[in-house]
């Protein structure tokens, strides 16, 4: 039984990388630009939903400091490309063969770095925040995300408030959505184990989980350092994307946005925030021919949406491969 | 069985509803129009600056199309709202160039903004006119990026020549904000042509956006003895900080720049603004021509008289009609030629000569607040 789900996983893991790299080579030249930007900013924001989910909705840490790790790993894996790897690759020379091969490895390492320092951060404000409970919590976050901000807007080496320029361009729209898929498959994986167990333990009530042997801040500290290494991630995936990184691109109400997939979509339930980053992405956009009622629309939106199901859209519930394919059994 | 059926059906049917309206934003396109593309803040922090600016916009295209338009067809202007953020900004000129194929875009005041559009419009090969981006950076992004108002070194370096030369004031000090890049910006520059024409710094403090209490750092820069302390900030602190250099009675002169002007400056700092200077773009009290015909449109069409936002982007949008009608078409390349040979061209904010650096060479202005009023002190030429 066992074997046979991993079989699958990597069946379906298969099935999704294939066809993400013939969606990048048909579909992505053909939408244009701009579709595909919709479309990038989605894979983005699924990433940040579904890292957020694991601290706020599987672990039930009110963390909304989200912007703040996203911002850390954009600027040092910016950086990093900047400084380091663009002047490398540049001295490889730039052919049809060598670019294709080392982009995609420079973006890799970039990402990585900036994940990991986004992770450290985490690990630094974790340990003694994570002690904090409830409103604590919320606000100890808040304000590491500001200082982590206000801290990169007074680093010149990153361009400070004037914002840093000439980032390289190696985000694809595969690259966002394998990126998407792996956190995903991380989470969903993280949850199923001893370790998810532990902490849905947690949320549901500490002191009943401490008194069961589980070291909560163990636990907890483990899903904040996760989660802030996704946002680094996501924040990399942004700086090349755009070429352009500004610190008000990650002011606190970045973090709520963030927050309010997560709540939307249903705290602890992967789809739910894949959906609510998807249809919050999507919405703003599609509303564009209401001009100046967009952002009263999408607001109204948000407040019917969580007065009508305020449990989120999934409430908890998980997508199954049941509900498309009448062959799976339900497990 | 059934509950899941119905699940399933409300998932497909909000895809379904989300790519309807998707399709309906990719709506037709006229081609009996010349589309020009807008990008501001209409939302967000600095919503009154993108609202201005837009407005402005919309004088010079409506006065156009109803002089018959340009090249035989009506000007129609896309206006997309960037909710005062830098990702928005780079989305909505994307969606400008690909969607809407817009022949040039004229936008953003805030640099971050600009500066997330136009590497955008520059690999299009569309030519991007910002009517108020003041960092130096933005016009070396590329060939296609040009501005109408003048950069924050020649503000600086107005500020300086200003307060050493016009006034003789050799004693200064700064107050920086160190959160905007438009204050460090003028900071820096007005220091190294202060110290050049033979001025003292002789106090450099700072703050950041949103304080109220400046107290800390005026007690500092009093001890300097300072005879004038060069304020590089906007409106909302400008006015506070003025009110309490007045409570520590000291005998200086205080400059400022662009970001003082609002109305909210005089009305925030009060008799304590009496005698400030401001260097500026324009004044809507300039008795030329042009200004009081611009002056008196706005005024009837808007309701208010206008900051300097509006006469700015008018400026860039008249400008752009006018290189594309030189260029007669709308090709980008050839708009480009024709915006980086303007020369003298006159905008309600002067006279607009674009340099090799795609940068506007123009006059400023000194304004004194005079009892309560912003009077034209000087016209500083480049």
């Amino acid at each position: 039984m066992k074997q046979r789900g991993a079989t699958r996983t990597l069946l379906v893991a298969a099935l999704y990388l294939a066809v993400l790299l013939v969606l990048g080579s048909t579909l992505i030249p053909f939408i244009g630009p701009y579709y595909t930007q919709v479309l990038i900013f989605i894979g983005i924001n699924i990433i940040l939903a579904v890292s957020l989910n694991l601290i706020l909705g599987f672990a039930g840490q009110f963390s909304i400091g989200h912007a703040g790790f996203m911002a850390l790993g954009g600027y040092t894996s910016a950086a990093l490309s900047f400084y380091v790897l663009a002047p490398l690759l540049a001295g490889f020379g730039t052919g049809g063969l060598i670019s294709a091969i080392s982009e995609p490895a420079a973006l890799a390492v970039s990402l990585l770095v900036g994940g990991i320092a986004a992770a450290l951060a985490g690990l630094l404000v974790g340990i003694p925040t994570l002690r904090l409970r409830g409103d604590y919590l919320a606000i100890a976050t808040l304000g590491m995300g500001e200082i982590i901000r206000v801290v990169i807007l007074n680093t010149d080496f990153v361009g400070g408030a004037r914002g840093f320029t000439d980032i390289p361009r190696w985000t694809t729209f595969t690259w966002v959505f394998l990126l998407a898929g792996l956190c995903i498959l991380v989470v969903r994986n993280l949850i199923a184990s001893t370790m998810g167990r532990a902490l849905i333990a947690v949320r549901e009530d500490e002191d009943a989980a401490a008194a069961m042997g589980i070291n909560t801040t163990r636990h907890k500290v483990f899903a904040f350092v996760l989660g802030a290494f996704f946002a680094g991630v996501a924040g990399g995936l942004q700086a090349h994307y755009l070429q352009y990184l500004h610190t008000n691109s990650f002011t606190f109400l970045r973090s709520i946005e963030i927050v309010v997939f997560v709540v939307l979509g249903g705290g602890g339930s992967i789809t739910g925030s894949v959906i609510a980053a998807t249809v919050l992405t999507i919405l703003p956009e599609a509303l564009r021919g209401a001009e100046s009622w967009r952002m009263v629309i999408y607001s109204a939106l948000l407040v019917v949406m969580m007065l009508t199901r305020p449990q989120g859209l999934m409430g908890g519930r998980e997508f199954q491969w049941s509900w498309l394919l009448p062959g799976f059994k339900k497990k | 069985m059934i509950r899941q059926m119905v699940k399933l059906n409300w998932l497909r049917g909000l895809a379904l509803l989300a790519l309807a309206l998707l399709g309906v934003a990719a709506c037709s396109q006229n081609e009996n129009v010349i589309r020009i593309g807008v990008f501001n803040s209409l939302t967000g922090g600095t919503a009154t600056f993108g609202i201005s600016s837009t407005n402005g916009i919309k004088m010079a295209a409506e006065e156009w199309n109803a002089k018959g338009g340009l090249l035989g067809k009506q000007i129609q202007l896309i206006v997309e709202d960037d909710q005062s953020k830098p990702e928005e900004a780079a989305m909505v000129v994307t969606k400008l160039v690909n969607q809407n194929r817009v022949a040039a875009i004229l936008g953003e005041v805030a640099s971050s903004r600009t500066l997330a559009g136009a590497p955008i419009a520059q690999k299009a090969g569309i030519p991007l006119i910002t009517p108020a981006s003041t960092n130096p950076k933005v016009t070396k992004v590329g060939s296609y990026i040009f501005r109408v108002c003048y950069t924050d070194s020649f503000q600086g370096a107005v500020c300086a020549r200003f307060a050493v030369q016009k006034l003789g004031l050799k004693r200064l000090a700064i107050l920086t904000d160190v959160k905007n890049d438009y204050s460090i910006g003028l900071a820096d520059y007005f220091k190294r042509d202060a110290v050049l024409l033979g001025g003292e710094i002789v106090s450099e403090e700072s703050y950041s956006e949103g304080d109220t209490d400046f107290r800390a750092q005026l007690t500092s820069i009093k001890g300097a003895n300072p005879e004038v302390i060069f304020i590089p900030g906007y409106y909302t602190e400008a006015g506070l900080i003025a009110k309490q250099v007045a409570e520590q009675n000291m005998n200086v002169k205080l400059i400022g720049g662009d970001g003082w002007d609002s109305p909210r400056t005089v009305e925030i700092g009060g008799a304590a603004v009496e005698g400030a200077f401001f260097c500026n773009h324009y004044s809507a009290e300039d008795t030329s021509q042009m200004v009081r015909t611009f002056v008196a449109n706005h005024v009837k069409k808007y309701g208010y008289v206008p900051d300097a936002m509006a006469p700015l982007s008018y400026d860039a949008a008249e400008l752009l009609f006018d290189a594309i009608q030189r260029a007669g078409s709308i090709e980008g390349s050839k708009i480009r030629d024709a915006i980086a040979q303007t020369k003298d061209f006159p905008g309600v904010c002067g006279n607009i000569t674009i340099d090799a650096e795609r940068n506007a060479r123009k006059a400023a202005v000194m304004l004194q607040i005079n009892q309560g009023k912003l009077k034209v002190y000087d016209v500083i030429q480049p």
